[in-house]
């Protein structure tokens, strides 16, 4: 994995949404919905960022794509500085980025048919004839495993897992090589999940993509990640190889997080959930982001903010995660398995 | 086991639709104990819903129940008229949690006059407006310091967007509790949570099922979170029941191929992502069989023209699938 080039390199992005300064009047203060992140996703991996709601992770999706422009730090791309650009200038080089909508429903046009919806694409940027498009279209319908009839069928007409192909059919037809998933498997049910995120292991194979994989399901991001990395209100707190941020977490608000996840052996013991609730972004706490929910929090933790510290591959950013003891939710490969 | 506070037998259901009769609920049959929590497992569209819209009586125009009783307390819901069911039961014996709490409280009145007139509803009484009022009211207020609400006073006097999901599903929690129900039905309560606001309302929900003596039908789709909080477990596929039994037996030693499938399916358990091949068959053209049996990777001729239906063994375990209808394996 480490002798992958990167693909995308994010450094100290921070993005503010909202603030106004008005005449006469009192200045609304921007709220700080991603803060000084810095990642490297390196090519073919796939990237889990998991956080709760309001964290910032969308917010975070929607910058590398273009869409949301960062108020400060630096984007990447193959290596070519790709930041500081207005929104449509930065769409343009960051052609090789894609984004897989978390409703897929609500991402396709009820009124067009899933052939029209999936050749707008290549219509857009200026793809091939008439007849090569549909070539392309049905080419890809195979490839997402659905009948290329699908072409005429309506959103409508389609279940969950199937809208979702059609999502991942449309913006494959554009050949990205980085996609963001944003909450792929959210709404569907187990059964239907499996079959999705097979298909995504498949299509990665297949045209060499890179996945960032923006989910709040811990359990599917430990099975599909290479690495992970945990937000907690527009901070990055910890990433890590999934196998090592699951089998031993190091910073308190992931132990809590991987604590928290229901278990189905019902023998295992209950952890203590955590207390409160997120604070708003918009009245963010001194220091550590963290410390006003955080069990082992100091005085300390409340004057600076800290940065993440990698150790060989395992970044984490509290200074204190030493002195806190070790995880103790640990959770064993297959409890159940286990036990049966 | 012999106190049953709510019990289904047989209950089938039907929707007039546009394309046909659809066959929503075939054979449904389960046991609430008193005191107990028990969940109901299925996936997307299998008929968990209307099982719980049947109980309380608010099914959609179409629907028809063909057959089948629904005890509660020994009472038969089916045989109440609305009038009886408004007043004696719905909201007042029988209170509900809904799954979004947001869509369940109104976006225009502060929070605490739609508490007070649950409470006004549900639990008249002959004194002075003033004095019963304040009463409903100490009531309310002790029971969102209860369920761990910040500041309950003046919790009261907000409107529910001034709530996060989290807080808006212990106001719901409390709402459900304040007329003392004996049964609580909560339909998907922590779905729509994140996990460690989930893990805050599962904890509460386990307390306070303790404190108040309370029996509850935990409806919901995740498997985890029935481990974690339910006593008993009730599966259900397409309309069918499948398999029911105590929780950690069940998850332990699941025995119908559509659970040991749907377990299979679970990240805590897989072994490799795989999906249950085919898709849920409709309910308009549903035969007598086995709902499972397209899909069933141990299908067997008899599966697709009857259906068994097994009694519970002495552990209160019963699967209603053919490959366990032997004379040896069924017990009374």
């Amino acid at each position: 994995m480490t002798a992958a080039p990167a693909i995308v390199e994010l450094r100290d992005v921070t993005v503010l949404l909202g603030g106004a300064r008005r005449w006469l009047r009192a200045v609304v203060p921007p709220v700080r919905a991603v803060g000084g992140v810095s990642l490297t996703v390196r090519a073919g991996e796939i990237i889990g960022l998991v956080g709760e709601s309001g964290c910032g992770k969308t917010t975070l999706g929607r910058t590398l794509l273009g869409l949301q422009r960062e108020s400060a730090g630096e984007i990447r791309l193959d290596g070519v500085c790709v930041s500081a650009l207005p929104p449509k200038a930065a769409r343009r080089r960051r052609s090789a980025i894609h984004y897989v909508h978390q409703d897929a429903a609500a991402a396709l046009d009820p009124w067009w048919s899933i052939g029209r919806t999936l050749e707008e694409g290549l219509r857009i940027h200026g793809i091939a004839t008439a007849a090569e498009r549909r070539v392309r279209v049905d080419e890809m319908l195979d490839a997402v495993g659905l009948d290329p009839l699908t072409r005429r069928r309506y959103p409508h007409e389609l279940s969950g897992g199937q809208l979702r192909r059609v999502a991942l059919a449309r913006i494959l037809l554009l050949q990205p090589r980085f996609v963001i998933l944003d909450e792929p498997t959210s709404g569907l049910d187990m059964s239907v999940q499996a079959t999705v995120l097979n298909l995504l292991l498949e299509l990665r194979k297949r045209f060499g993509l890179t996945y960032l994989f923006i989910s709040h399901d811990l359990s599917v991001v430990r099975r599909m990640c290479d690495r992970v990395a945990i937000m907690y209100l527009g901070r990055i707190v910890e990433v890590a190889e999934a196998d090592q941020l699951f089998a031993a977490p190091r910073h308190p608000y992931t132990r809590a997080l991987l604590d928290a996840v229901p278990r189905l052996d019902p023998s295992a013991a209950r952890p203590v959930a955590l207390h409160g609730e997120p604070p708003s972004a918009a009245r963010l706490p001194p220091g550590c982001v963290f410390s006003s929910r955080c069990r082992h929090a100091e005085p300390s933790c409340r004057e600076a903010e800290p940065v993440l510290q990698d150790e060989s591959g395992h970044a984490v950013a509290c200074p204190r995660w030493r002195d806190i003891g070790p995880a103790v939710g640990g959770r064993a490969k297959n409890p159940v398995l286990a036990l049966a | 086991m012999a106190d049953p506070i709510l019990e289904i037998r047989g209950l089938r259901l039907s929707i007039r639709t546009d394309e046909g009769i659809a066959q929503v609920l075939d054979h449904i049959d389960f046991t609430l104990e008193r005191g107990r929590i028990l969940g109901l497992v299925g996936e997307s569209g299998c008929g968990k819903s209307t099982v719980i819209r049947a109980i309380i009586g608010i099914l959609p125009a179409g629907a028809r129940i063909e057959a089948g009783t629904i005890r509660f307390n020994g009472e038969d819901l089916l045989e109440l008229g609305e009038h009886e069911l408004n007043t004696r039961i719905r909201g007042s014996r029988i209170s509900f949690i809904p799954q979004d709490p947001y869509l369940a409280l109104n976006p225009v009145f502060k929070v605490g006059s739609q508490l007070l007139e649950i409470m006004r509803w549900h639990a008249p009484d002959s004194s002075t407006r003033r004095g019963r009022d304040k009463r409903h009211r100490d009531r309310i207020v002790a029971l969102l310091r209860r369920v761990q609400l910040p500041d309950p006073e003046a919790a009261l006097e907000r409107y529910p967007h001034q709530f996060s999901g989290g807080q808006r599903q212990r106001l719901v929690i409390a709402a459900a509790l304040a007329t003392a129900p004996a049964l609580v039905i909560a339909d998907e309560p922590t779905t729509a949570l994140d996990v460690t606001t989930q893990q805050q309302i599962l904890d509460l929900l386990r307390e306070l099922a303790v404190e108040f003596g309370l029996s509850m039908l935990f409806v919901t789709h995740d498997l985890g979170v029935v481990a974690q909080l339910c006593d008993d477990l009730c599966v259900i596929y397409a309309g069918q029941l499948v398999e029911s039994g105590n929780t950690a037996e069940l998850l332990a030693r699941p025995r119908h191929p559509y659970t040991k499938a749907l377990l299979a399916c679970h990240p805590d358990r897989a072994v490799a992502f795989s999906g249950i091949p085919g898709t849920v068959p409709s309910p308009l053209r549903a035969g007598f069989g086995c709902r499972f049996a397209p899909r069933c990777s141990d299908v067997r001729g008899l599966c697709i023209t009857r259906r068994p239906h097994l009694m519970a063994d002495r552990l209160g375990r019963r699967v209603d699938c053919a490959l366990y209808d032997m004379p040896e394996r069924v017990t009374t």
